[in-house]
């Protein structure tokens, strides 16, 4: 069944037109991998997900609920927009942790925040609290860094930065985790932790969207593949098949510079 | 001699006092001020930012000099009412006024440059993370703007030392005033030029206090 439905998106940035009638589904516990050239729309898409940007037109359902829907005016209040938001997970290329927390705060403060609005926070605090450092403890060792908790950012190195980014976005549940070239900022011997650790969210049935230039890691983990070109959604389908065997003239122009090497 | 030392030390202390009222008053008011005028000049709502873009050059590009005789007398002129009241009180209040008023205008554009200077991408992985517009500017913006305003406000609040000799021109007896007194009143020269050691002693004590924040803020990058 469909967990995330995208219909229709368009967006354009004054008179340039960045995404072009873009629509995909996507079924729980699957991932999709976004690829193309830069400047193809791919990041853009991923961000009008993550309410970062809003599309011009088009519809995003989440569960068979539509979230969004540009042909209605904005009319959601903070808290609304909040809770649509929390669908969705993000990590960044650039990583962005905040520099004066350190790996555990970082994972922690969004959900120590979002706890504040409990009815129960007052009497349980001390509880709230406790279960919370657990969690975020939790997911750091999962990232295979229950040694780097006390670290801050500049500490780390950028493999490890971008994997506590990941336990950051993991730590308030989301439906879907999108991830914007999570290794693009890394040395090429860094980007093998945080590829591995994606695939094991993979393995665990995680349902991802990836936009990414790694694309024998797309072949391997990802179910589906959306290329993009020009705004537009040029080829999608069974990973595999979309790279093994393109059907668009475009999209295989596209792999052949990276299968030559 | 020796007596008349101690006299001019025990004058230039109490100057030294209404130095310090200024001084600290202007901080405390001024921080504030500087802060919100930051915010308009950073809001999409356009004749908010054109009105604070205007003040703050009026304020910064007329002389503090000027500002404190047009605040301390434009009142009695044009309402024909001396609001600052009479008397050593009204002065120093004026004062407080004028400086407040042109310390947050330079504030401002300094606490500007800290907020733009935060890479979008923290306010942005605040939003991801379902946080409140006013969560992400106490929780992520804040500590990091104040990490990167400490050295230029560092430099203001030196100035501001400084500057507080400005406010004898409306006769307020602040320290450089008491020093200069001396000329008049006993034909000598030396407590004025004696002034800078108090000047120095209380930027050194900042300096120190600047240093100690500055190490603080040194933990994150």
């Amino acid at each position: 069944m469909a967990i995330l439905e995208v219909k229709n998106i368009e967006k354009h940035f004054g008179n340039t037109k960045v995404l072009k009638d873009v629509s995909f589904s996507l079924d729980a516990g699957n991932t999709l991998a976004i690829i193309g050239s830069s400047g193809s729309g791919k990041t853009t898409l991923l961000r009008c997900l993550n309410f970062l940007e809003t599309p011009d037109h088009g519809t995003i359902s989440v569960h068979d609920k539509v979230i969004f829907d540009a042909s209605l005016p904005a009319s959601d209040n903070e808290k609304d927009l909040r809770r649509k938001r929390l669908h969705f997970g993000m990590v960044f290329q650039s990583f962005n942790l905040f520099p004066q927390y350190t790996a555990l705060e970082n994972v922690m403060l969004a959900e120590q925040l979002l706890a504040k609005e409990r009815p129960d926070f007052k009497q349980n605090k001390k509880q709230i609290y406790a279960e919370i450092e657990e969690h975020g403890k939790a997911l750091l060792a999962q990232m295979g860094l229950a040694d780097r908790m006390d670290h801050y950012p500049h500490q780390l190195s950028g493999g490890q930065q971008q994997r506590v980014a990941i336990a950051r976005a993991l730590a308030l549940k989301p439906d879907i985790l999108c991830f914007d070239e999570p290794t693009s900022a890394l040395d090429p011997e860094l980007t093998g932790e945080v590829l591995k650790v994606i695939r094991s969210l993979a393995e665990n049935k995680t349902t991802m969207v990836i936009v990414t230039h790694e694309m024998s890691f797309a072949r391997d983990v990802a179910d589906q593949i959306i290329f993009m070109d020009g705004g537009i959604v040029v080829e999608q389908g069974d990973a595999k098949q979309v790279i093994d065997n393109p059907q668009e003239e475009r999209t295989k122009q596209f792999l052949s510079r990276y299968t030559q090497g | 001699m020796p007596e008349m030392f101690w006299s001019v030390n025990q004058s230039l202390l109490l100057a030294l006092v209404d130095t310090f009222k200024i001084f600290a008053c202007t901080l405390v008011f001024a921080i504030p001020l500087g802060l919100l005028l930051s915010f308009g000049s950073m809001s999409k709502i356009k004749p908010l930012k054109y009105l604070i873009d205007l003040i703050v050059w009026v304020f910064r590009g007329t002389p503090l000099m000027l500002q404190l005789f047009v605040v301390f007398y434009i009142p009695g002129i044009l309402l024909h009412n001396n609001i600052w009241g009479s008397g050593t009180d009204g002065r120093m209040l004026a004062t407080i006024v004028a400086f407040s008023l042109n310390y947050a205008c330079y504030f401002s554009v300094i606490f500007r440059g800290g907020i733009e200077g935060v890479p979008a991408g923290q306010r942005e992985a605040g939003e991801v993370l379902g946080m409140t517009k006013s969560q992400i500017f106490f929780k992520i913006t804040l500590l990091q703007m104040i990490k990167r305003v400490v050295p230029p406000m560092s430099n203001e609040i030196i100035t501001l030392v400084k500057d507080t000799s400005l406010a004898r021109v409306i006769g307020v007896v602040e320290l450089t005033h008491a020093g200069y007194a001396y000329i008049k009143a006993a034909g000598i020269i030396w407590p004025l030029f004696y002034t800078a050691v108090f000047y120095l002693l209380f930027v050194g004590i900042l300096t120190i206090l600047f240093n100690f924040i500055e190490r603080k803020l040194s933990y994150f990058r």
